[in-house]
């Protein structure tokens, strides 16, 4: 399933709904990128809320999402990893190096409006 | 283990990764795990599952009850006939990469299992087989 894509203002907001396979979170990735350049956004929020697992697969294209992002001149806010992910990912020896996360959707919202002087 | 659905997964593309660490959240939370522990185990079962497509092409993984005196556990076998590993020791070392990853998957299940241990033969597959013990 594509993860759909909202857009607010100069944003845009991706809200996974659902566990994801690799193909998917690809697929997300080059979404994003090309939604980046069609709307001119400043900012992207991608809500993790529901996964419940966030493997080096996960965390690395999250990382590159951020990074690619950065160089099409939006910034990316990961939010909404949970509390037991945060753990596996930190015994996994796994970050987010570069890229920013906050704790909620709103949160991440006035993270974005910060960085962009909304 | 009387479990059902089977504790046993085919992996053959991505889309039986998120199956296999489905289950292996499941089982563990059948075992007693509490949501942390059954998110850690679901993480290492996803790390070797993806080892398997990537490697190997497919393979399976097995889940199992484990007892000891005054313990239970789960114990989890990721096998498949791909190319097996060369050297293991070095497999293990995080950022030891034969793909485009970051090297952080069989390392990455072996520190967040409490044991581990791979069995690889060249040409023939491998097996990786790992515990977590409830506490």
């Amino acid at each position: 399933m594509r993860v759909p894509i909202l857009r607010q203002a100069k944003y845009l907001i991706a809200s996974i709904q659902s566990a994801l396979t690799d193909q998917e979170l690809l697929q997300l990735r080059d979404d994003l990128l090309e939604q980046t350049g069609r709307y001119r956004a400043r900012g992207v929020v991608v809500d993790v809320t529901v996964l419940d697992v966030m493997d080096s697969f996960a965390a690395r294209t999250l990382r590159s999402i951020g990074h690619l992002l950065n160089l099409r001149g939006a910034e990316t806010v990961i939010v909404g990893i949970q509390p037991e992910v945060a753990i596996s990912m930190v015994q996994l020896g796994l970050n987010l190096e570069g890229v920013a996360t906050a704790l909620d959707l709103e949160e991440g919202l006035a993270f974005l409006d910060e960085r962009t002087d909304q | 283990m009387s479990t059902e659905p089977p504790a046993r997964i085919a992996i053959n593309s991505d889309t039986d990764i998120v199956a296999a660490r489905a289950q292996g959240r499941k089982l563990a939370g059948q075992l007693g795990f509490n949501s942390t522990d059954a998110t850690v185990i679901a993480t290492a079962v996803s790390e070797v599952a993806r080892n398997i497509v990537q490697h190997a092409g497919q393979g399976q993984i097995e889940f199992d009850e484990v007892r000891d005196q005054n313990r239970v556990g789960i114990r989890i076998v990721a096998r498949d006939r791909g190319p097996g590993i060369a050297d293991v020791e070095k497999a293990l070392q995080p950022g030891y990469s034969t793909s485009s990853s970051l090297g952080l998957g069989l390392p990455g299940a072996k520190r967040l299992m409490d044991a581990f241990d791979i069995k690889s033969e060249p040409g023939k597959g491998t097996t990786v087989t790992m515990t977590k013990w409830n506490r």
